[in-house]
């Protein structure tokens, strides 16, 4: 039998198991951590900082920390909130994220943050960064230019053998996110599916479609990223 | 009443005029609006040079080429507050796709080597007549050319996101943004 913690979020007691992802057990207890990098199901990685939070005043990914007794959890002060808002920003600016021309547009998870936060515009300067597209696979495309680098598919999709289908190529500011034409020659229609959805943004696609869903019909038209949870 | 009316200008920079549209989209609250408000320059009502100075600018449009640059910083010296209005305007939008191609390649596409182009041209002619606006390297966002003081995101920005903003500046009341009109696309 699992030992259950207690501990303190934004002032509100919450139980959880010990040991739990703090992203998850916060969730538990009707309470959103924003993310990006975060999967459900997949090892955390902290590679986006967006779930920063503060544990004991000290700063830390929600996503690669676990539940202990009596941590005292901040995930909304002002300057968490600033921090955030500004690691989205970068996101935007480092990328070609071109939000009326994209077919994730309404169901990308990087712009529902945009919009949770009310981003108007980066306070950065657009990098506009001279990046391809991929279009040559059997039946996915990868995009650099809408890439950021959270993992989710090296992570999450393998082929019928266990083996990653993805992987990083190149390094420092030019790396980028890989279909390896090898193993992904024979995917399944399912993993492309899958793929395309464990991707946050519209950097992997499944060829052939796209802008399915009418605008107004979206996942993120009329509800806020993280709602579903708060709501509870 | 005339006096106290704030005094608005508008422009289509590098931009669509689907912003533009979606501003005649607020309907029948126009009426409202003008009731509130008096157009200077503006192609809503064709008047081409400022006449007097404006309290708004709103900017459609980011800057592609050098009469963008011109006509924008005429607006900053000519209006009090300028409000980004749109993605072009804000980030350089679907013109700025060109960003990451080099300016020659561009060019060379579109006049020379296109499917459309490439039989009729034969002299290889790419335009450069001095009456006609240099194009700039890249696309650039209007806040990197002017300081802008407001910013209205949306491909077009929804009616009524600019309603409530106009609205809200023009009589001093608190701006509600309403989450399904603050949009990217």
């Amino acid at each position: 039998m699992s030992t259950f913690v207690k501990f303190i979020i934004d002032g509100k007691i919450c139980l959880s198991e010990e040991g739990k992802q703090l992203i998850e057990a916060a969730k538990e207890n009707d309470i959103y951590i924003p993310t990006l990098c975060n999967y459900p199901g997949i090892p955390p990685k902290g590679s986006c900082r967006i779930c920063t939070v503060l544990i004991n005043n000290r700063p830390a990914t929600a996503c690669t920390t676990k539940v202990t007794e009596n941590m005292d959890i901040k995930t909304s002060t002002p300057e968490l909130e600033d921090f955030r808002k500004a690691v989205i920003e970068l996101l935007f600016s480092e990328g070609n994220h071109f939000c009326p021309s994209c077919e994730r547009s309404g169901n990308c998870e990087l712009q529902a943050l945009a919009y949770r936060y009310k981003i108007a515009v980066s306070r950065f300067p657009y990098f506009f960064p001279e990046r391809s597209v991929e279009s040559w696979h059997p039946k996915l495309i990868k995009d650099h230019n809408r890439c950021i680098l959270c993992k989710r598919c090296i992570r999450g999709i393998k082929n019928n053998d266990g083996k990653t289908i993805f992987a990083y190529g190149r390094r420092g500011q030019y790396l980028e996110i890989n279909i390896d034409p090898e193993t992904s020659k024979n995917i399944s229609d399912e993993l492309a599916e899958q793929a395309m959805n464990i991707c946050p943004v519209g950097a992997i696609l499944v060829k052939e479609r796209g802008f399915i869903t009418p605008i107004g019909k979206r996942k993120y038209d009329y509800n806020i990223i993280g709602s579903e949870i708060e709501n509870q | 009443m005339t006096k106290n009316k704030k005094i608005i200008a508008t422009t289509s920079l590098a931009g669509c005029f689907g912003c533009h549209m979606s501003f005649l989209d607020i309907d029948e609250r126009i009426i409202n609006l003008i009731e509130l408000v008096e157009f200077n320059k503006s192609p809503i009502n064709d008047i081409k040079k400022f006449t007097k100075h404006c309290d708004i600018g709103i900017i459609e449009g980011g800057c592609c080429n050098d009469e963008n640059i011109h006509v924008l910083r005429e607006f900053r010296k000519n209006c009090d507050i300028l409000i980004s209005l749109g993605e072009c305007a804000i980030m350089g939008g679907l013109p700025a796709m060109r960003n990451g191609i080099p300016l020659k390649e561009c060019l060379e596409e579109a006049y020379i080597n296109g499917p459309t182009v490439k039989d009729v041209n034969s002299q290889k002619i790419i335009p450069c007549d001095p009456d006609i606006p240099k194009i700039l390297n890249k696309v650039y966002p209007c806040h990197e050319i002017v300081k802008i003081d407001y910013f209205l995101p949306g491909c077009p920005p929804r009616a009524d996101l600019i309603w409530n903003a106009l609205y809200a500046l023009v009589t001093g009341n608190e701006l509600l943004i309403p989450y399904e009109v603050f949009k990217y696309d």
